[in-house]
């Protein structure tokens, strides 16, 4: 039994089809990173397997059970933006998770229990660099700071799952360098499963264990919003090379031809 | 393997645009190639920015011309006919507040002006404070829950049809004559808009910041205690400065109509006698009253809310 399954996956928004025909199954600790054309359906993809949408037809499954159908703790978000709490410093930002666990009715810590909650979060300021910026509201923080204390916020809860929408996507690149490095490292440390949308490619081979490629293999010139997207691409890596290396080669090619605008697959 | 990032095809939203205006350059006279450019002749009027002593000179002038403006058709007047009602001199206006201030009256032993003042800034605040309970404790809910807003929307945007002064009559006759009736007035005119300002507002905040609450363990409620609330704070400051205004007109309204004091009273009661070196003084007293207040809401949200107005204040 694979960890996370998808089964056939058919998703539409409207007429418009948006996914079809997707189904995968991924081993627990994969480091899968999905790449595909803007608008093809990534995101949506990202949100069934947090439990935000349900597909039209199919199921996702987690460790064999259908995912529960609403965002819970064992499967942890980051996105391109507003990830973070704009009214709380950075240390209120992790305090936030052991706060609602342990104070259903007020939502905050007093004492001992806040102490302790801030003890936890210093020591996650420290791991990812942060300590300066303690008291610090995210406004107040660069792009890269902002998404390193949303990776932390979201790894208080140790969810299963971390999923990731471009979660780079506005960075600077060298900034980008060293969140992949601290993003590997946490990775390696938690052994979580992994789903991470980014439309840099050299990203995706670099950090994944596994790269999916959505995109539309039915093309209608007409009606270019006539047929959904699948996966198209699914190639095991490893040290940022694809182990099957002719289907590498054959998708990097068709990479050449849609930057060049030709040719559509 | 070298491999180039697709961002071609990619790339999602692009990093939002600042919104501020692009800092002025003080630049020093160090580049004389575009010197000529830079001069502010010939520099578009609207890169021209006064600066912080002009902008107050410019920010005066408007004040001081329509101050200058009333004392020469004052003048003017008042030398044609000295006993003219229509426009009385500062001095005389001068007097005439004076006498409100500094002297009780002699039936009351009050000190009118002082005495109008409270009895009208406690109808505002009471039915300010009690419209902004209703807004926060309907707003939220009908923009956070969906049930809620499907209870509470169709209703409060009917009610906000309603011209609250054509209920007037009718809170007359509920709650009487009394101070009820006027603070159930500015209740009723403010507390529906207010309501759907709110729940416009929290419908506006991010969507990810739900989600990630959710997966970070949050309930409904530590959603509404710990995200939604101190986030709408500030909008809250903002939405009760926006409807001081028609607070006001409800307060005088009510006021002119059936009352023993307060501004509105006042200035209504004396208009038999033509006082207008009377009613012109209470009218910019209210009017300072009101900006007073605005400028007080404000810098309390600056202070408290400082993180709201990190990136350019609002409003
Ligand atoms: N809630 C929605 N209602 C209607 N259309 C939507 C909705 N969300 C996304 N879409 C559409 O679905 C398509 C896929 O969106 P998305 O998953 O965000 O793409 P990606 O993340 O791959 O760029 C887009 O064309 C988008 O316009
Ligand atoms: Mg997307």
């Amino acid at each position: 039994m694979s960890f996370v399954e998808a089964q056939n996956i058919w998703v539409r928004y409207g007429d418009a089809p948006i996914l079809e025909r997707v189904s995968i199954a991924v081993e627990r600790g994969s480091f899968c990173t999905i790449v595909g054309a803007s608008g093809c359906g990534k995101s949506t993809f990202l949100r069934l397997l947090l439990g935000q949408e349900r597909p039209q037809r199919g199921r996702v499954l987690m460790e064999g059970a259908v995912i529960p159908a609403e965002p819970t703790p064992d499967r942890g978000i980051v996105f391109q933006r507003y990830s973070v709490f704009p009214h709380l410093t950075a240390m209120q930002n992790l305090t936030l998770p052991a706060a609602f666990e342990q104070s259903p009715f007020l939502g905050r810590l007093f004492g001992k229990a806040r102490r302790e909650a801030e003890e936890a979060a210093d020591a996650m300021l420290a791991k990812i660099g942060l300590s300066h910026a303690r008291d610090r509201y995210p406004a107040q923080l660069s792009g890269g700071m902002q998404q390193r204390l949303a990776i932390a916020q979201a790894l208080l809860k140790r969810p299963k799952i971390l999923l990731m929408d471009e979660p780079f996507g506005a960075l600077d690149p060298g900034i980008r360098l060293d969140m992949q490095t601290l993003l590997l490292n946490i990775w390696r440390e938690t052994g979580m499963t992994i789903f991470m949308v980014t439309h840099d490619i050299s990203e995706a081979f670099r950090l994944g264990t596994r790269l999916i490629v959505f995109d539309k293999v039915r093309h209608d010139p007409q009606h270019p919003t006539a047929f959904g997207a699948t996966i198209t691409y699914d190639l095991k890596l490893k040290d940022g090379t694809a182990l099957d290396s002719f289907r590498a080669a054959e998708f990097l090619a068709e990479q050449t031809i849609n930057q060049d605008g030709a040719v559509h697959v | 393997m070298s491999v180039g990032p697709i961002s071609q095809i990619g790339a999602d939203e692009p990093a939002s645009l600042p919104l501020s205006p692009l800092p002025r350059s003080r630049e020093p006279a160090a580049a004389p190639a575009y010197a000529p450019a830079a001069a502010s002749g010939r520099m578009r009027l609207i890169n021209q920015h006064p600066g912080r002593g002009e902008k107050i000179l410019l920010g005066a002038l408007l004040f001081v011309a329509l101050i200058i403006a009333y004392s020469i058709g004052s003048y003017l007047r008042l030398s044609a006919n000295p006993d003219d009602k229509l426009l009385p001199s500062l001095a005389q206006m001068s007097r005439a507040m004076y006498e409100f201030a500094f002297v009780p009256d002699v039936r009351s032993g009050d000190y009118l002006l002082w005495s109008d003042t409270a009895a009208s800034l406690g109808r505002l605040f009471s039915g300010i404070a009690i419209s902004a309970m209703i807004a926060v404790g309907l707003g939220v809910p009908a923009g956070f829950i969906p049930r809620a807003r499907a209870t509470l929307a169709p209703f409060v945007a009917a009610i906000s049809l309603i011209p609250p002064i054509t209920i007037l009559p009718v809170l007359f006759i509920i709650f009487g004559l009394g101070e009820t009736s006027k603070i159930v007035l500015i209740v009723i005119g403010t507390a529906p808009v207010m309501v759907r300002y709110m729940a416009q507002m929290v419908t506006e905040i991010p969507q990810e910041q739900i989600i990630k609450a959710a997966t970070l363990g949050a309930s409904t409620w530590q959603m509404i205690l710990r995200v939604v609330f101190p986030q709408i704070m500030p909008k809250l400051i903002t939405c009760i400065r926006l409807s001081l205004a028609p607070a006001w007109i409800f307060l005088i309204s009510a006021e002119a109509i059936a009352s023993t004091g307060g501004l509105g009273y006042r200035i209504f009661l004396v208009r038999r006698y033509l006082a207008m070196d009377v009613i012109l003084p209470y009218v910019a007293w209210i009017t300072l009253i009101a900006f007073a207040l605005d400028r007080l809401l404000y810098l309390y949200s600056k202070r408290r809310y400082a993180w709201a107005h990190i990136e350019g204040g609002a409003l």
